[in-house]
């Protein structure tokens, strides 16, 4: 831990060993130099997304767990396709994300085991209070999206292969708008996070698709609000996936295991449930509902 | 959002010394810290050499050492990130998303720093001092040492422009350290994800104490080098 003398001490230390440096360079042999020796502490790599870590709901999540298994989890937040493709090279032991067929699909190629749904959340369409597109209290997100493209309002795509960014262009398709035909100016794909996303749309007044638990955590609204909500197609789901050991012996099969068996089970399904922002429930558990 | 309140924020942080904060703040001194003294270990005695050595392709190596200054800290964390990476060749070691890659990073980030400005500054003593120590007996590699000693405090110059790149870059140890809370996230993954978050209060008081933190080391170090320089004679 840091105190106000070991501050002190380090920033000496920099002095003090750019003059001693010289003498000890050519006498002293390369110290043998590793940081953090917590090589003991027993831990997992979960790969997982921008969502679930913006939101908060890691946070709320992890303690629970440790307390019970004494497994401490490493959450790497990233867009679903990179945190798939970490999966794939074996940088992780767990995978945790919200695009289904990209995750059968890492499930089929051999890369994961078993996928298993855990919760749900929906997708919100966030826009400028004064509506140029003029979408506003709409439950039909495919004629919004519509709107948007017609009137050339802006709108900013995540662009980063991630959960929302593939919902969002399942949603054009599902409007009938060639995204690719029809992308112009209006159509501002930033390649960053959600929290980015946001922060952009929020000064360049535009329109942006969000999970709804990383919007209800989001500080920096200024003038957007939700102008969509409430369509069945706005439906988000999560699953968890160990990745495949058979195709990297290093990966920590018990306690990676144990972890989703837990995310699944009664007391991190009720964890799930309870974790709320100002009152509002962020994530809803469905580990036992069949096909999702 | 106005500054007051960032500065309120860094107010809180700073008086706060709220354990999560203080891991932070130490994990990042000590992630940059031992980067900085790694590249002077390898880095001082190579630019000694490269001042001192003459062999055909110098200004080349020179050149590309100098440009290697600008490396992007974003491609020097993807290089080791994909050394590091399990499918990579250097996987068995289990080092990404751990400080040591981050430390790893920084340190390929400082080197080409302290390499040129070693060499830099030593090309101009061995100008300046060559006669006097030849007439030492004191030729080639043998010169290394005195020069090193001699140049120390400028020297120090070189490991603070080191120290202050590697502890302002985001894009190399975001890659191979992963933000990991509590584990290897830094004063400036923190800064990311509280703007990605929108919390941007919080982030600029982050950056307003790794400022602060930086001005404390700069301002200690030149100290230091004064009380040196002065018994030094």
């Amino acid at each position: 831990m840091l105190t106000k003398r070991s501050l002190l001490a380090s920033g000496f230390g920099l002095a003090l060993t750019s003059s001693v440096l010289a003498q000890a360079t050519l006498t002293a042999p390369l110290p043998a130099q590793t940081v953090a020796p917590a090589a003991q502490t027993r831990f997992i790599t979960v790969s997982s997304t921008t969502s679930t870590t913006d939101s908060g709901l890691f946070n709320h999540l992890l303690p629970g767990f440790k307390a019970k298994s004494g497994i401490e989890v490493r959450v790497v937040s990233q867009g679903t396709g990179q945190a798939l493709d970490t999966g794939r090279r074996g940088d992780a032991d767990v995978v945790f994300v919200h695009a289904r067929s990209q995750e059968v699909k890492f499930v089929e190629d051999g890369f994961g085991v078993e996928r298993k749904p855990v919760m749900y959340n929906d997708f919100v369409l966030i826009g400028p209070k004064y509506d140029p597109a003029g979408v506003k209290g709409s439950k039909d997100i495919a004629a919004a999206l519509k709107a948007i493209q017609a009137k050339g309002s802006p709108f900013v795509s995540r662009g980063d292969n991630s959960g929302t960014h593939s919902a969002e262009l399942n949603l054009w398709r599902t409007a009938g708008v060639d995204i690719a035909q029809a992308r112009g100016p209006w159509y501002r794909e930033i390649g960053q996070s959600m929290g980015a996303a946001l922060n952009t749309s929020g000064a360049m007044n535009a329109y942006v698709l969000s999970d709804r638990a990383t919007w209800l955590n989001f500080r920096n609204r200024g003038d957007l609000e939700i102008v969509v909500e409430g369509d069945r197609r706005l439906f988000n789901q999560y699953g968890v996936i160990l990745v495949n050991p058979a195709r990297h012996a290093h990966v920590k099969k018990a306690d990676g295991q144990a972890f989703i068996d837990w995310l699944v089970g009664p007391e991190g399904q009720k964890s799930i449930a309870e974790y709320k922002i100002n009152g509002e429930q962020l994530f809803f558990p469905n580990a036992a509902q069949p096909g999702v | 959002m106005d500054v007051s309140s960032a500065f309120a924020a860094a107010f809180g942080l700073i008086i706060g010394l709220d354990p999560q904060f203080l891991q932070i703040v130490g994990l990042s001194l000590r992630v940059t810290l031992t980067a900085v003294l790694l590249a002077a270990l390898i880095g001082v005695p190579l630019g000694a050499w490269l001042a001192l050595a003459r062999f055909p392709g110098r200004p080349a190596v020179i050149v590309l050492v100098n440009a290697l200054m600008g490396l992007p800290p974003v491609v020097a964390g993807l290089i080791v990130f994909l050394l590091l990476s399990r499918s990579g060749p250097l996987g068995g070691m289990g080092w990404l998303f751990t400080p040591t890659a981050m430390v790893i990073a920084q340190t390929l980030l400082v080197l080409p720093i302290v390499i040129a400005l070693t060499r830099g500054t030593l090309e101009e003593f061995w100008g300046e001092y060559r006669e006097h120590l030849t007439s030492l007996g004191m030729t080639g590699v043998r010169a290394i040492p005195t020069l090193i000693f001699d140049g120390r405090f400028a020297l120090a110059t070189g490991l603070l422009a080191g120290f202050g790149r590697a502890s302002a870059e985001v894009g190399a140890v975001l890659i191979v350290g992963g933000n990991i809370a509590g584990y290897t996230r830094t004063m400036t993954t923190s800064i990311a994800l509280e703007t990605s978050k929108g919390d941007l209060p919080l982030a600029l008081g982050l950056g307003l104490v790794l400022i602060i933190l930086t001005l404390t080391i700069n301002a200690a170090a030149y100290g230091a080098s004064r009380i040196g320089s002065r018994f030094a004679g």
